[in-house]
């Protein structure tokens, strides 16, 4: 017992943790100082005026009411963010290949979970008396998403991806935009054949929906409830959990420093004895797992899903993957935090801060602005180190 | 095994070649013009064009022969059956776009995934400009009075060919200048960004100025106008084949037909001649190999800027043609979906290769418009009757009625996107040079 506890790597567990507070805290502080700064001036020109007449109260205590709840959304999507980059960064790492499908291995692993608790739902198991035994279906839920997802990553890798390695860069693109697209349909296909209807909810159970209320704070005329959902707590405790892993698996175990040397060169590696397809499978089935419990946890988060739900979450995680600089798993973290924050914000102050003439509608390309200037000006990311044609 | 080959090389030398084709576009253009509803004959005359192309036979007869069966006899029997013109002009229309994405994925090797987003860009220009919109620009989608007038007459259609074909290329130019620079695959999903904000945009730019009417779409949209004596004219000539009379309506479906017929002319020859001059050298060095190419003195963003505008301003020309014909554009038409249908067409058909996009284009618009929907009569039908699974005994009358083959593009796009870079990267009629690289040994 001793002795595997001394082989344990403290530091690589701790340093993700405290990566994770770092980026949250930061990009939370930064965020909000611009958004308060820019209500600030704001207040002073005829956007706070209209604003003002329209509902009684200065832009600047909209803000402040608001800037609790915003940042709770803001993290809670950050992690799931996070969750499904580091699939796309794992991949890429690897092989340097963009898994368009895993937008789609996370619709799937969000569909196993519902319909799993669906099922539980009618057989009358759920809601159940026990917290303990929600949140334990719920934990079985997560695991099967992962389950599901993790053996379809790699089924998808053995039959679309691995024939074409070695073939030009495009073609194995083109083939995972295939397999994103046939996995829709396959998707709506399956769910309107066995359920009749392909949009799906997630069934209520437990005490997730409730607020853990910590305080009220009185800004002006308005009050506002200090508070979290206990949901947001779950998917960030959980996503949590999963990047510490993730993290130790790949920089402390022999099988992640098999990992890393095959993402570096991967002849140089088989010469030294590593089964390469076998970690490559490996790399798609760990990138998959993640990708099905963030698609539970988004299910869980966001209630309702449809075959087509993995399109922008997954656009938004490849943005933050790159942005983080892809291949980096720090960086995903980072990228999905940032991402999920920035569109959290823009998505609640862009309307008021506009005048009405934009608002949430542009939530979901505001991503796709950041992934361009990103590339623009730092295509390594902002973790990234340059790597020149390689990245 | 032996005995057929030689059998089938003669029938491609002397007459044979000509009897067969005659023979194959007769028969086609007959079961048509007897059957106007079966799907097979308008296969078997579709598929002429085809026989055309592959048998050997003289440029002018070849000619001759795509004339008569484009211009006099597809008209012809499109009237008599509308629903065989718009799936031909939806072809020629899908043939033109995927020849321009060609030049872009094909020739130069960047990977377009937001390709619909030029098309968009020609469509909501001629929406704006050839509609009652400039004046509703200051009320709320729905609620302007029904009588605006129009900003311009139909007329200007023609003029706005030429302004969506720069406007669309000046979009390729301005997407294209902070982003050629990056790699292939970030390429293709800023691109992919690029197309969704262009829909976005067109979702959502009713607010604060009503410029694109939000996700009802602009309507009703100007076509140029149809003399009269024009329609006389068709009704003496072919009046008596088609058995009724025309009227303006079914001669702009035959119009709008002609015009995607001759832009796709249009863009063959310029793609032919554009592959076959120094730019053409220059993008084929690109797409093999960038860093080679910069030291052969390529300039590269040049010539990769060339290439996306050239791309663009194709589908920016058809933009326009399609909200004339449409009379009616949404922000539907142009998602993502549709690009990802556009690059299917251009990786059956073969990457590069005229002929084959072109048949992919056809093949990919039948299998949408004829099988898929096909399959979605004959399910509704099934759910009708008392028919039963047989082995599992389901009724399909419990079929879930959210299960419409006619919906299942994406399954379709996404299959073929599969399978073709698995099995045949090359594509259904390959490229010479592509064709060349691919079985190198």
């Amino acid at each position: 017992m001793d002795s595997f506890l001394k082989r344990i790597n403290i530091k690589e567990i701790l340093r993700p943790i405290w990566q994770t507070l770092v980026f949250s805290f930061g990009s939370a502080l930064v965020l909000s100082l611009v958004v308060l700064a820019l209500a600030l001036i704001l207040d002073q020109t005829v956007v706070g005026q209209t604003f003002l007449a329209k509902y009684k109260m200065p832009l600047l205590t909209y803000t402040l009411s608001n800037l609790p709840q915003v940042l709770i959304d803001g993290l809670t999507i950050g992690f799931v963010y996070a969750a499904i980059a580091l699939g796309y960064t794992m991949v890429y790492g690897v092989l340097e290949f963009i898994n368009f499908a895993h937008s789609e291995i996370f619709a799937v692993g969000a569909f196993i979970g519902v319909e799993l608790l669906t099922t539980l739902a009618i057989a009358k198991v759920i809601p159940t008396e026990s917290l303990f035994m929600s949140y334990l279906w719920l934990i079985v839920a997560i695991i099967a998403g992962m389950i599901g997802a993790g053996a379809l990553a790699i089924t998808v890798e053995r039959i679309a991806y691995r024939p074409l390695r070695g073939a030009p860069r495009l073609v194995p693109l083109i083939s995972a935009i295939g397999v994103s697209f046939f996995l829709q349909d396959v998707i709506r296909f399956v769910e309107s054949l066995t359920t009749g209807q392909f949009n799906r909810t997630f069934p209520t159970f437990g005490n997730f929906d409730t607020r853990v209320v910590m305080g009220q704070m009185s800004i002006g005329t308005a009050n506002v409830n200090l508070g979290f959902p206990i949901k947001s707590a779950i998917v960030v405790i959980a996503a949590l959990i999963m990047l510490v892993v993730l993290n130790y698996l790949v920089n402390a175990t022999k099988v992640g420093k098999a990992i890393r040397a095959v993402a570096q060169d991967r002849k140089t590696a088989s010469l030294m004895g590593i089964d390469v397809n076998r970690i490559i499978s490996l790399t798609f089935l760990i990138g998959g797992a993640l990708g099905g419990a963030a698609g539970v946890l988004y299910a869980l988060k966001f209630t309702r899903i449809d075959p087509f739900v993995g399109f922008f979450p997954g656009m938004k995680a490849f943005t933050a993957a790159v942005m983080g600089g892809i291949g980096n798993l720090t960086g995903a973290l980072l990228g999905g935090i940032v991402l999920g924050m920035l569109e959290t914000f823009a998505g609640t102050f862009m309307s008021a801060f506009t005048m009405g003439a934009a608002g949430t509608e542009y939530k979901d390309i505001f991503a796709f602005a950041i992934l361009i200037l990103v590339l623009v000006f730092r295509p390594q990311g902002l973790m990234g180190e340059n790597v020149g044609q390689k990245a | 095994m032996q005995a057929i080959k030689p059998f089938l090389r003669s029938l491609n030398q002397g007459y044979a070649p000509y009897i067969l084709t005659l023979l194959h576009v007769a028969v086609g253009t007959t079961l048509v013009y007897l059957n106007p509803r079966s799907t097979f004959a308008f296969l078997l005359y579709l598929s002429s064009v085809g026989s055309l192309y592959a048998f050997k036979t003289s440029k002018p007869f070849k000619l001759i022969t795509a004339l008569v069966v484009a211009l006099v006899i597809m008209p012809v029997l499109g009237v008599r059956n509308i629903f065989y013109l718009e799936i031909v002009f939806q072809i020629s229309v899908f043939a033109a776009l995927a020849l321009g994405l060609n030049i872009v994925v094909g020739f130069a090797g960047l990977l377009d995934l937001g390709y619909v987003a030029f098309y968009a860009v020609g469509a909501y220009m001629w929406a704006f400009f050839g509609s009652q919109q400039f004046y509703a620009i200051f009320y709320a989608p729905g609620t302007q009075p029904a009588n605006l007038p129009f900003l311009l007459p139909g007329d200007f259609f023609y003029l706005f060919i030429f302004i969506g074909i720069i406007a669309a290329a000046l979009a390729g130019i301005t997407l294209g200048l902070p982003v050629l620079r990056l790699r292939g695959d970030y390429l293709a999903i800023v691109t992919l960004g690029f197309g969704e904000v262009i829909r976005v945009l067109a979702n959502n730019l009713d607010k604060p100025w009503n410029i694109t009417n939000g996700p009802q779409g602009i309507t009703p949209i100007q076509r140029p106008s149809m003399p009269g004596f024009v329609v006389d004219a068709f009704n003496s000539v072919f009046g008596g084949l088609i058995g009724k009379t025309v009227k303006d309506t079914d001669l702009y479906n035959v119009f709008f037909y002609l015009l995607a017929l001759f832009f796709i002319v249009l863009i063959v020859i310029v793609a032919q001649r554009l592959e076959d001059s120094k730019i053409g050298r220059a993008w084929t060095a690109i797409r093999e190999d960038e860093t080679a190419a910069i030291a052969m003195g390529i300039p590269l963003v040049k010539m990769k800027l060339l290439a996306f505008a050239s791309g663009a301003s194709f589908a920016g020309a058809m933009g326009v043609l399609f909200a004339a014909s449409r009379t009616f554009v949404s922000p539907e038409s142009f998602s993502f979906m549709q690009s990802i249908g556009v690059l299917s067409m251009v990786i059956l058909g073969g990457l590069g290769s005229i002929p084959g996009v072109i048949l992919g284009a056809a093949t990919v618009v039948v299998l949408n418009l004829q099988i898929l929907q096909g399959l979605s009569l004959y399910l509704s039908q099934l759910r009708q009757s008392d028919a039963v699974i047989p082995l599992i005994n389901f009724a399909w009358r419990d079929l879930s009625t959210q299960l419409d083959p006619a919906k299942y593009q994406r399954l379709l796009f996404g299959l073929i996107l599969i399978l073709m870079m698995i099995f045949r990267q090359e594509g259904l009629l390959p490229a010479e040079r592509r064709a060349r690289e691919l079985h190198e040994d």
